[in-house]
């Protein structure tokens, strides 16, 4: 920013913080309030608390603020949950395969769908490589131990990885000419949607055992991913048919005097620009399917919130709930604003490049 | 819908590709019914609803109305839709309030309201609901007990039993009578024509006028108006005591909802054109007059749709509850499951229990935004 338009902006803030009496007074009421607020939240949480594990005999003394030393002596439980200790790396560096793939996915060079595909696919199967073991001399870890900060990534990509093309295609099929697919796809949308994700979960769960045949059930997490899948998939559909209603007829028109048949006209002229109007929507979906992984503890997953749960449930450190819940609370928090801020960021630039 | 003319604008391929859908759909239908029969007769299930007359014999956290372990599981699973109608609508309520204050505040050119409205959202909508209650109930279960409650001006008393609030000494009929009366205001009001804002400051009137009467003529004689909680031996007396539960559900969701309804409030507010806003200034309306005569009437036309879809998340989130222990639909529906068996059915109750919620908010949003729309404008 350069020094004259920090200035007008400056000048700005001020005739409309200072305006009237009353934009005065609430300004400057607010701001003490918020400044008090933080000078208590930094006083506990750093100047009056204690921080390693050895120390937690300080906690108990009168002054003292914040106890991290149930993060420093439990962080391990909290990250990883019952994932074998000495194999911690493993899980640490499949996390970094996913958050490196969502990041990835953020650089406009990988928006084209064989990048993205590919960089999705290798993420994931690096992470599963890995996690899962059994190959390349590693130990084997089955899935009921994951769990964690990695259980939650896990969860998470591998949603996003099948619930894509299945939103894609639950799309296409509402768009349809034929009756029969239209009429499935609008079931099949308009059931789960009006569902809470939480009965769809249990469903899976608990309701498909009984429904399939031995054979097909499978494990229970991978019954739960992929209702989570189809959930995700049936809002992610809509956020598509958005991006169809976009685009003008005369594109297909264009495409037909080109001599393109019907799947070529969808290939290469449609979904691009479906893809680019439905972005912005795809990310906030993305983000809520983040912060949604957290109600699989009530199915009987030990995620994020369950191994936070576990940490101060034993011994000493049942006093120190709300540090534990804290922590986890920041790290949810860290990626949902760091993802939330980047898809608005795409927004404004968007708007942007149409004016 | 289908005709024959449809059949014969396709294509073989096409027709032979819907009725391979159709037979897969087919399969998975029969393959279904046949693995239940087998699982079910493995399991010694019979299926039915006849388990519904059947007591229950286990108790849960909370009930509006009377219940006791020896309640049929009809009445049970009744409860718990009453239970999550309940704390879906008083949620609602208070999410939409606080909502369109936070949306407002984000909206408004003083910086200070700004910056704490900002705040508010970005730290309540970017964590998940579920972390949000369960945090909320550990902190309101480390209370201290009911002997060192800690107490507002001896009205209300802050324990790990839960909140004690005073309570007016109504007799349950006239409450009822209270509740017809306001519904029937509301759909009166509705239907004068008068604008929508003017129609609900009314309404609000009108309910604080007509509890107020209650007051004065329906109190019991000898007892005072108010019921105040106090301490006697080991619990509180009188006055109405707020579980834990409820308490972190319904501070959880509104406070959660409010950020979300608060970006649609701002987002209908960004919308009105700058001009009406000019206009306005230049007939002389103050800042209040300007939000509640042109910005609020125009920004709930395009606010209703998405507000509506929050509406329904908000009654669909009701179910994380169960996290603790809140005996919502969900929670008595797993309940049931795990003590009856009657997987298939219970299931059913609870996919029927949200349709019809869903149903019923999608219909009275719906009806609002007809009631909104400008003549001319849309269909």
């Amino acid at each position: 920013m350069t020094g004259a338009a920090t200035k007008t902006w400056l000048t700005d803030w001020q005739r409309r913080a200072f305006a009237t009496p009353l934009d005065t007074a609430l300004t400057i009421g607010v701001g003490l309030i918020l400044a008090w607020l933080a000078w208590i939240a930094l006083d506990w949480a750093l100047l009056r608390a204690v921080f390693r594990a050895e120390d937690v005999a300080l906690c108990k003394e009168a002054n003292a603020g914040a106890c991290w030393s149930v993060i420093d002596a439990r962080h391990r439980l909290i990250l990883f949950g019952l994932y074998p200790y000495d194999e911690h790396w493993r899980s640490t560096l499949a996390a970094a395969a996913i958050i490196g793939t969502v990041v990835l996915s953020c650089i406009p060079w990988f928006w084209t769908a064989t990048r993205i595909t590919a960089t999705w696919v290798s993420g994931f199967a690096a992470y599963y490589l890995l996690m899962e073991g059994s190959i390349l001399g590693l130990p084997q870890v089955t899935t009921d131990k994951w769990g964690g900060l990695s259980l939650v990534l896990f969860l998470f990509s591998s949603v996003v990885l099948l619930g894509m093309p299945m939103g894609l295609g639950l799309a296409l099929m509402r768009r349809s000419r034929l009756p029969l697919l239209r009429l499935v796809a609008t079931l099949i949308i308009d059931f789960i949607r009006s569902l809470p994700l939480l009965t769809t979960l249990f469903t899976a769960a608990v309701v498909l055992p009984i429904l399939l045949p031995d054979w097909l059930q499978g494990d229970k997490i991978w019954r739960v991913i992929i209702a989570f899948a189809l959930f995700f998939a049936c809002y992610q559909a809509e956020v598509f048919r958005g991006g169809f209603q976009a685009i003008p007829d005369g594109q297909y028109e264009a495409g037909r005097a080109l001599g393109l048949g019907k799947w070529q006209i969808l290939i290469a002229i449609i979904l691009p620009q479906v893809f680019r109007h439905a972005l912005p929507a795809t990310i906030n979906m993305v983000v809520v399917t983040f912060k949604e992984t957290a109600v699989v503890i009530i199915i009987g997953f030990f995620d994020l919130l369950a191994s936070a749960s576990a940490a101060f449930g034993t011994g000493d450190w049942v006093a120190y709930y709300m540090e534990t819940y804290l922590f986890v609370a920041f790290i949810y928090w860290a990626f949902i604003t760091s993802l939330g801020r980047y898809g608005e960021y795409l927004k404004d630039r968007m708007r942007q490049e149409e004016h | 819908m289908l005709g024959w003319r449809d059949f014969r604008r396709m294509t073989t391929g096409e027709i032979a590709l819907q009725i391979c859908v159709l037979l897969v759909l087919v399969v998975v239908v029969l393959s279904a019914y046949f693995s239940a029969r087998i699982n079910l007769a493995e399991l010694g299930i019979t299926s039915g609803f006849s388990f519904l007359e059947r007591d229950t014999g286990w108790s849960y956290s909370f009930s509006l109305i009377e219940r006791s372990i020896d309640d049929t599981y009809r009445k049970t699973l009744l409860i718990g839709f009453l239970n999550t109608l309940f704390v879906g609508f008083i949620s609602i309520f208070f999410a939409t309030i606080l909502g369109f204050i936070i949306g407002t505040m984000r909206d408004s050119a003083n910086p200070g309201l700004k910056t704490i409205s900002s705040v508010y959202v970005q730290i309540f909508r970017n964590i998940p609901l579920i972390l949000q209650i369960v945090f909320l109930y550990s902190i309101l279960i480390h209370f201290p007990g009911p002997k060192q409650a800690i107490s507002i001006g001896d009205m209300i008393f802050m324990s790990n039993r839960g909140i004690m609030v005073p309570i007016l000494t109504l007799p349950l009929w006239s409450v009822a009578a209270i509740v017809v009366a306001c519904l029937a205001l509301g759909v009166v009001l509705s239907r004068s024509g008068i604008s929508i804002l003017k129609a609900l400051a009314l309404w609000l009137v009108g309910v604080v006028a007509m509890t107020g009467l209650a007051v004065l003529i329906f109190t019991p004689e000898g007892s005072s108006a108010i019921s105040i909680p106090y301490l006697k031996g080991l619990r509180f007396r009188e006055g109405l005591t707020l579980s834990v539960e409820l308490v972190a559900m319904i501070v959880g969701i509104v406070l959660y909802s409010a950020a979300y309804i608060g970006e649609v409030v701002r987002g209908g507010l960004d919308e009105v054109p700058k001009g009406l806003t000019e206009a306005g200034e230049s007939l002389g309306l103050g800042r209040f007059g300007i939000w509640w005569t042109i910005k609020m009437p125009m920004a709930l036309r395009s606010m209703i749709p998405p507000l509506g879809n929050q509406w329904i998340f908000t009654m669909k989130a009701t179910t994380v509850g169960v996290a603790i222990g809140f005996s919502d639909l969900f929670y008595i529906v797993s309940t049931s499951i795990t003590q009856s068996g009657q997987t298939l059915e219970l299931i059913a109750i609870l996919m029927g229990g949200f349709l019809a919620v869903n149903f019923a908010v999608a219909q009275f949003v719906t009806l609002l935004n007809a009631r909104l729309a400008l003549k001319g404008y849309g269909s």
